[in-house]
């Protein structure tokens, strides 16, 4: 038989039907059906998502993907968030950022998350890419208004501009005004973190109206109510809006003329903000109440009666933030007036009292899970639970994809029958088989990670905490769960059987982390030693883990995988347990 | 949900090795061995009894106050801290003013209760703009230096930094400017 051309398509051709393909996942496999499929793929590889800085190296990006639009870069573990994690531990940015001022001249978009971002940084941003387009800071610190300034001043053609829940050394609210009176691009601005007492409020309002394709705007706390109306008028097509603080001495022209701003934005589909908030001007939002679909009030302390008026009047709710004031009678009044809710995230008001202070239990989330058909997404803070609510709950919502329950006294167990909340836990991951992420919490022992083992093969995402009996339970995670990425651990009596067993486990996924729990010192330099490509890490603050005999437990652990080998930047508490470098740093 | 009561560890044969391994250092640990030296006490147990691990560790831990855990319950400090009232002004205890210098694209600001007298004061604003004052004298001023340190009074005049007792300029000072050595003169000057 003739053996045919193995393709006759040009390579041009090729690479605009790649252009249609955009996710990661499909693009690597694309890049793997042959060699010259490789070569096309990655010139025209447009946009590259890290999900861990160390594992890989800015070097090695930029050889295997020369025309890089776009970059998505995340630092820290996530436990980084309840300062688990040291300062000082690692996650810089400015590496990166020199590698692609020499290679990727036309970047146009970079997506930071937890990562440390100085204002040199922000300043060799500004000046390196001169079509630079989107900067996103998504819980980063390290710089200042200084960074931000030069960002306005140079980047003619910034769109977006996010630093969502970001650290910011807030020197001068000046920094607003470096955006030159010919800049009109924004459509994006979240400065919601920003403490300043003194945004430069007039270069703000300047700011706004001169930007027509502006979008979204999430304004910081240091923004009065009496402000919002003239912003608002500024910004008519607005589709997401964030305001200062919501409070003010109630004056009836005040009210209307907030009212009326409001109620002149056509398109704003989204609220957040909300500081300090008088109830009585929330009705000023009752205009757009019913186009609402997303509403974030989890800084409000209003009580139940405000929240629960406000809530009815949004049919269309999707997506809600807020605080236990809303009490189980407000989350009843949500599941009968929000069929379309998909994602409900309830924070804890008083997170460190010892007495419950408001009547939110778990009637509030049974009651969503019954009347809201469409959720996905749970994050719920709570002080008891029961098997029976999270198996009606499981049953209630078998679409459910994240799902965070956190009682908030650690081991707490069924209130009704005193038992562990295994059984409860296993009925979400046995009905909810797109569960994508869990976090547990409550009196859990080594079965619940059975359930886990067991059902959850979709799930990437597990956090852990106070829970579980033996070394078995985290075997049953690590050998169960096809689609684990990543595991974060912390105060359960897992050592180095589970972890050694499983070594090759730990190849598959993006990274473990444990703190407080029983693996030894000696089990952390076997695992290093044995498995080159996962980067072992032992942090402890106190003192050098061999200073101990190698049978103790180390403080905490954090491993990943890696192509680029041991970093070099980790701090005189963090020791990598790589073979190839002594166990120092 | 049927799942066996007692969960035979020999049948699922977990070792110390890798598979595939046979690491003689790993087999001499035994289970038992193991699981005794690292169970670490958590917070709670840890008040009541002595931590099994301090058999092999030099150092124990202290025990944690259960209301104490850190990183517990996971909430962001972000939120902890919005959770609390704004703090008006008069709050905050700390003098901060604004500071600008001439020909400096940008403004800084400082607390004046950080600092004890003038010297540190001037010190840190020559640090902070990369200047020097030269040498104050209540004659003169800052005689012959580049750039000079003004500050704008209560009243709204513009004063010469150094002229007046150090309190009184922490009470009444609103901004400070550097100015350029030329535009500075005829400041501090009574006629």
């Amino acid at each position: 038989m003739q053996k045919k051309m193995a393709y006759s398509f040009p390579d041009e051709v090729l690479e605009h039907v790649f252009s249609f393909i955009q996710s990661d996942k499909d693009r690597n496999a694309v890049s793997l059906v042959c060699k010259s499929w490789y070569e096309i793929e990655r010139w025209c590889r447009r946009k590259v998502f890290i999900g861990n800085c160390y594992a890989v190296s800015p070097r090695m990006v930029i050889r295997r993907f020369p025309e890089v639009r776009s970059i998505e870069l995340k630092g820290k573990p996530h436990f980084a968030d309840f300062n688990l994690v040291p300062d000082g531990w690692g996650g810089y940015v400015l590496p990166w950022i020199a590698e692609m001022a020499g290679a990727y001249p036309w970047l146009e978009e970079i997506r930071l998350k937890r990562m440390v971002v100085t204002d040199e940084s922000l300043e060799l941003i500004a000046k390196s890419f001169k079509n630079f387009k989107v900067l996103v800071l998504f819980s980063c610190e390290g710089f200042s208004t200084d960074g931000l300034a030069a960002i306005a001043a140079s980047c003619k053609n910034l769109r977006e501009l996010d630093l969502r829940e970001s650290e910011v050394d807030d020197l001068s609210g000046h920094w607003l005004a470096h955006f030159p009176e010919t800049y009109t691009s924004l459509v994006s601005l979240n400065i919601s973190c920003l403490g300043s007492d003194e945004v430069s409020f007039s270069a703000l309002e300047r700011l706004v109206g001169r930007c027509p394709n502006l979008r979204s705007l999430r304004l910081n706390r240091a923004v009065t109510l009496d402000k919002i109306a003239s912003i608002l008028r500024r910004a008519p097509l607005l589709v997401d809006f964030g305001t200062g603080n919501y409070a003010a001495e109630l004056q009836p022209d005040v009210f209307s003329n907030l009212a009326g701003a409001f109620s002149s934005c056509k398109e704003l589909k989204s609220l957040s903000g909300f500081w300090d908030v008088v109830p009585a001007y929330l009705p000023a939002l009752y205009s757009i109440c019913p186009r609402l679909t997303s509403l974030n009030l989890s800084y409000a302390t209003i009580q139940s009666p405000d929240l629960i008026k406000l809530v009815s009047y949004c049919p269309r709710l999707q997506r809600l933030l807020v605080l236990d004031y809303i009490e189980d009678s407000g989350l009843e009044e949500l599941a009968s007036s929000c069929k379309d809710l998909q994602e409900l995230r309830v924070f804890p008001s008083d997170p460190f009292g010892a007495e419950p202070n408001v009547s939110l239990t778990e009637q509030g989330l049974v009651a969503v899970s019954l009347g809201c058909p469409k959720l996905q997404s749970v994050l719920y803070f709570c002080r008891r639970m029961s098997n029976a609510a999270l198996v009606t709950i499981a049953q209630n919502c078998p679409n459910l994809t994240r799902f965070r329950l956190c009682i908030i006294e650690p081991k707490t167990p069924d209130y009704l029958t005193l038992e562990p909340l295994d059984v409860g836990f296993g009925a979400i991951v046995e009905h909810c088989k797109d569960l994508r992420r869990l976090s547990l919490s409550g009196l859990l022992t080594d079965h619940v990670f059975e359930y886990i083992g067991t059902y959850g093969k979709k799930l990437e995402m597990l956090s852990v905490a106070f829970a579980g009996d033996s070394d078995l339970g985290l075997h049953h995670v690590l050998s169960g769960c096809e689609s684990l990425r990543k595991l974060e651990i912390r105060d359960c009596p897992f050592g180095d059987k589970a972890l050694l067993a499983n070594a090759a486990k730990l190849e598959t996924m993006r990274s473990l982390w444990m703190s407080s729990c029983a693996v030894s010192f000696g089990a952390c330099k076997l695992l290093g030693q044995k498995m080159p490509k996962l980067n072992v890490e032992v942090i402890d603050e106190t003192e050098p883990p061999d200073s101990r005999p190698e049978s103790c437990p180390v403080d905490k652990l954090y491993i990943y995988r890696s192509v680029a080998g041991p970093r070099f930047d980790m701090p005189p508490f963090v020791w990598t347990m790589d073979e190839a470098v002594k166990i120092l740093h | 949900m049927a799942f066996e009561k007692d969960l035979n560890l020999d049948a699922t044969e977990l070792r110390l090795g890798l598979p595939g391994t046979s690491d003689e250092s790993a087999k001499n640990q035994t289970l038992a061995t193991l699981r005794s030296n690292n169970k670490r006490a958590l917070p709670e147990e840890s008040m009541s009894s002595n931590a099994t691990a301090s058999k092999n560790c030099d150092q124990e831990t202290a025990p944690l106050p259960k209301a104490q855990v850190v990183g517990w319950p996971p909430i962001r400090s972000y939120r902890k801290n919005n959770l609390q009232p704004k703090k008006s002004e008069g709050e905050i205890s700390g003098i901060y003013v604004k500071v600008s210098m001439d020909g400096a694209p940008y403004l800084r600001k400082i607390d004046l209760k950080v600092f004890k007298g003038y010297p540190e004061l001037l010190k840190a604003l020559e640090d902070m703009f990369k200047f020097k004052a030269g040498e104050y004298s209540e004659r003169e001023g800052y005689n012959g230096s580049e750039f000079v340190p003004t500050y704008e009074d209560k009243d709204g005049d513009w004063m010469l930094v150094g002229d007046v007792p150090w309190e009184m300029f922490t009470n009444s000072c609103k901004k400070l400017r550097i100015m350029k050595g030329s535009e500075a003169r005829g400041l501090g000057c009574v006629d």
